[in-house]
């Protein structure tokens, strides 16, 4: 029982995809510009996960080498159009303001480096479970990021005003930089400071 | 009709640069940027797929995708565009195995360098994005072709001048908990920064 709460639980702090490991990075900075879109993208992005390691790891045992990056991104294209399809189905406007990057978690390392480097080796249950936490992992610093590119950039929270703006008569001056993707860069290095700081065994040497 | 080509190989390069201006690719751009060395044998990785699987997915989408392509054998009413996600990524998974196949066997110490990173070339967005980009702005076959070289000259050009920053970085001090990743990140905000005074030039 602890093992599989370690599984579920590591990735948060101790092992995060984005902070630790370098994986999914591209579409942690183009959907968080605004809250609601990184809700959407992270949760879309932890059912992909678990799903494709439930599904690789099933087959793990009947897939050659050679062929094996076939066979997973086969099963990864498969779990995402049915993604995209239900985000078209349930939240229309978030899909036309994720337009391609729904199809790009593809191409989102988490998935695909999660099927190489977890559940070929492991049962279908420990897989599915390192899915779910890798998943909210990511979430994490996706929600984070979000919340504050969203707040200080154009004052909102998911959609709604928090901090009244200038221009609408408030007294906050929003920040620009915030809504470019750059900005991003600079709050996942901060957020990884902090980590670092807090748990001092992750800080790389030199 | 050379400069035609020619600004296209341009803008490729330096105003789309995939890395720094779309923000494709960045997993392996980040992890793969610890040594000039390494950044090359990657950079090269990715023009040759690159080069690669463009014309080819150009190709497909040209002759078997698109609507009415299929008129030839009496199909013109059949458009099979929603196929080419699917399609492209078994494009791009089938040539990484393929050259990580002729690396493994004609070049073993880069292959050992890159990895794990060599199949996540598979899921490197600057190749899938590339292919879509390609699509949808209906570029020709010799215009893919440039396109494709270009785009992955730009990754490549990028990536070593990212690992080449890093270098140098060692002899800086850097605070504790910022070492490595968290200042790769503000390294490539910044970069990124820079890059952005390309997109206001017109070719």
């Amino acid at each position: 029982m602890k093992k599989y709460r370690e599984i579920l639980l590591d990735p948060i702090f101790n092992n995060n995809p984005i902070a630790l490991q370098i994986l999914g990075i591209c579409s942690a900075l183009a959907v968080t510009s605004k809250l609601e879109t990184a809700l959407v993208m992270a949760i879309a992005v932890t059912l992909v996960t678990a799903f494709s390691n439930f599904f690789v790891s099933l087959v793990r045992n009947h897939i050659a080498s050679s062929i094996r990056i076939l066979v997973e991104m086969t099963i990864i294209a498969s779990l995402v159009i049915i993604a995209d399809q239900l985000i078209k189905a349930y939240a229309y406007d978030v899909s036309k303001q994720l337009s391609v990057y729904v199809g790009l978690i593809i191409t989102n390392c988490i998935v695909m480096g999660r099927a190489e480097a977890f559940a070929l080796q492991n049962k279908p249950v420990v897989s599915f479970l390192d899915g779910i936490g890798n998943g909210i992992g990511y979430s994490f610093i996706l929600i984070v990021v979000g919340f504050i590119r969203e707040l200080i950039g154009s004052g909102k929270l998911l959609g709604f005003s928090i901090l009244p703006l200038t221009n609408e008569g408030g007294w906050f001056v929003s920040n620009g930089l915030f809504l470019m993707p750059p900005s991003a860069f600079f709050l996942i290095g901060l957020i990884i400071w902090a980590i670092r700081t807090y748990k001092p065994d992750q800080v790389e040497e030199g | 009709m050379l400069e035609h080509y020619l600004s296209l190989f341009i803008k490729s390069i330096f105003i789309e640069n995939m890395a720094l201006a779309f923000f494709l690719g960045m997993c392996t751009f980040m992890a793969i940027s610890k040594r000039v060395d390494s950044a090359i044998g990657l950079g090269i990785a990715v023009v040759v797929v690159q080069a690669v699987t463009m014309p080819v997915n150009n190709l497909i989408y040209n002759g078997i995708l698109k609507e009415g392509s299929l008129a030839w054998a009496g199909l013109e009413n059949v458009d099979l565009t929603f196929l080419g996600l699917l399609t492209y990524i078994g494009v791009i998974a089938a040539m990484v195995q393929i050259l990580e196949m002729t690396l493994d066997r004609y070049v073993p110490k880069l292959y050992n360098t890159l990895g794990i990173f060599l199949p996540l070339i598979t899921v490197n967005c600057a190749i899938l994005g590339g292919s879509l980009l390609m699509v949808e702005r209906n570029y020709t076959f010799p215009e893919s072709v440039v396109f494709g070289f270009g785009s992955g000259i730009g990754f490549a050009l990028a990536v070593i001048a990212l690992a080449g920053i890093r270098e140098k970085m060692k002899y800086s001090n850097v605070p504790t908990g910022l070492r490595g990743l968290g200042i790769t990140f503000i390294t490539v905000g910044l970069m990124a920064i820079a890059f952005m005074l390309f997109s206001g030039i017109q070719l």
